[in-house]
């Protein structure tokens, strides 16, 4: 009786999937497919594509000092914003774990950056960086500090770390708020049995906190890692990658490489060596906080 | 010790938030001289010039109406076929249900951004570049996995009795995910609306790589020509930011709680 239920409605399940993974095939797992096939051809995007096997890969690898520069560009922000962005949301969260009127209006507050557009984040950082009239450099020549008032975007040395700080501003609050409902699963229990044994909020921070809401440092540092990979509106919107390739990361990479100096096989193959360190360094991430932490 | 160091740490991000927050907002009703020489201070004289040059320029109405078109599109379209397939999925019992299932979350793994240059070679050959239709399915594909993982653990946690009893009374599949599944799942569509309503309306990416004409463009785009062509004037790229960032902003304003649940449930699940 049972069985004989089951078969039909498993067609009715099929037909209500259909839309979805035809759209899903068509425009996402073909593209990502095909993109295997350009990686290994030279195309201008005009004529038909040239197939040159590994070639792209070879290059790219053994003389593309460009490649090398924006991939160390990219690790570099991304290692900063994981850093300073995973602290920085654990120690609000630990600051407004508790429900009260005013943690929830700061907590709001600081979410408020999330919900803006990329475009119109880089917009009003676009205006703080100013070298001459931003808010940044007028308030630090207030102050006197004229040598601390740096052509942020506009300088090779400072430029990848600008967007990188303007990233972390846009969003510590999204992690924050996954932090604090991490936080508040933490027995209470565990804070009084510490304050009984005089341990001080460093000795609890040490701990009871910090292991106990390590399965959601794993998870906020695996999306963090992610959408420091996925900062291309930013970078795109505040300095092209520029000056010099200075804050290119490889998504901006692939895009002009593909579409300003129309080698799209080439890009291709970059966005292919993109996909693999992404994976790589998940799954690096992974075991060490597996085998560190037991998580 | 640890209050005032609370104290000092709150406030310090309070002030980061607001400060550039109030630039923009004041600037936007000030002149240029304003925004650099006070940028703080209240306009001497509250003018919607900005405002009215903006739109007397052109464009930001056809931009805005852009945004609404595709982003209420693929907010709609995603959430029914994204809830059909997961409600499908959450009830199969057999291994085409689980394959289906790792298929979708491939999507996960892989960061969209990588597949640029195929998709903008087949969006060119169907004829979907320069065209809103094209933003819709775009946002579609890129925005089903993400959307299939939040809705089927969702499904999978109700129980299956209340499923159970309708289908003794007769109701087929399709019927049970319209009156029973759907209804009960408003909590988590509501979150994942949310989650796409976001993505959707502030992205740049796929705009970019898909859309020239100045008539197709949507709100983040245009805003990147606006600091282009208003280059030395903030006032302007001030006035264009408030036009689209608005919406959202008195959306978050009255449902700060569902936002934040709907963008953490994104973030987590993703």
């Amino acid at each position: 009786m049972q069985k004989k239920k089951s078969r039909p409605d498993h067609r009715v399940y099929y037909w209500m999937i259909l839309p979805a993974i035809f759209i899903y095939a068509a425009l996402y797992l073909y593209p990502a497919i095909s993109n295997l096939r350009y990686s290994l051809t030279r195309w201008d995007g005009i004529g038909t594509p040239k197939f040159v096997g590994l070639h792209n890969f070879t290059n790219m690898l053994t003389n593309d000092d460009l490649f090398f520069k924006v991939l160390g560009n990219n690790v570099r922000f991304s290692l900063l914003v994981v850093t300073l962005q995973t602290a920085f949301a654990l120690f609000f969260a630990i600051f407004l774990v508790k429900n009260t009127r005013t943690t929830i209006f700061l907590r709001t507050l600081y979410f408020f950056p999330t919900i803006l557009s990329s475009v119109s984040v880089a917009m009003i950082w676009l205006f703080l960086y100013d070298p001459n009239f931003g808010a940044i450099n007028v308030g630090l020549k207030k102050f006197g500090l004229n040598s601390f008032a740096l052509n942020w975007l506009g300088s090779e040395n400072s430029a990848l770390y600008a967007i990188a700080f303007t990233q972390i501003w846009f969003h510590t609050g999204q992690m924050m708020v996954i932090y604090i409902a991490g936080l508040q699963q933490i027995p209470l229990e565990l804070y009084e049995a510490a304050e009984v044994d005089g341990a001080s909020k460093w000795q609890q921070f040490k701990s009871v906190t910090w292991p106990m809401a390590l399965p959601t440092t794993a998870v906020v540092i695996a999306y963090t890692t992610i959408q420091s990979f996925r900062a291309f509106d930013l970078v795109y919107a505040m300095t092209q990658g520029g000056p010099n390739n200075s804050s290119s990361i490889l998504a901006t990479l692939i895009y002009l490489t593909a579409f300003n100096e129309f080698r799209l096989g080439y890009a291709a193959a970059q966005s292919i060596l993109m996909v693999i360190t992404i994976v790589i360094l998940t799954l690096v991430q992974r075991r060490v906080i597996r085998t560190k932490y037991g998580v | 010790m640890y209050k005032v160091l609370r104290t000092l740490a709150l406030t310090t991000f309070a002030i980061a938030i607001v400060i550039p927050t109030a630039i923009v907002a004041l600037g936007s009703f000030k002149s240029d001289v304003e925004v650099y020489s006070k940028p703080l201070a209240l306009p001497t004289n509250w003018s919607f010039r900005n405002y009215n040059r903006l739109i007397s320029d052109g464009g930001i109405f056809t931009n805005f109406k852009n945004s609404v078109i595709v982003t209420s599109f693929s907010v709609v379209l995603t959430l029914i076929l994204a809830s059909m397939a997961a409600f499908a999925i959450s009830r199969m019992t057999n291994v085409t249900g689980r394959v289906l299932f790792g298929l979708f979350a491939l999507g996960l793994a892989i960061p969209g951004q990588v597949n640029i240059i195929p998709i903008y070679l087949l969006f060119q050959r169907l004829h979907l570049t320069n065209s809103l239709l094209g933003l819709v399915l775009i946002n579609i594909a890129t925005t089903l996995p993400i959307s299939i993982f939040i809705l089927t653990s969702f499904f999978r946690e109700l129980p299956k009795e209340m499923f159970e009893v309708s289908a003794i009374d007769g109701a087929g599949p399709f019927q049970i995910y319209r009156s029973i599944a759907l209804p009960l799942s408003r909590p988590a569509m509501g979150a994942t609306s949310i989650f796409l309503f976001v993505i959707s309306w502030n992205d740049l990416l796929y705009p970019l790589l898909l859309v020239t004409q100045s008539d197709k463009k949507t709100l983040p785009l245009a805003l990147l020509d606006y600091r282009g062509e208003y280059a030395t004037s903030f006032s302007m790229i001030f006035t264009a930011v408030m036009v689209a960032s608005i919406p959202m902003v008195v959306m978050y304003l009255f449902m700060q709680r569902s936002f934040i649940a709907g963008l953490t449930a994104g973030a987590v699940k993703g």
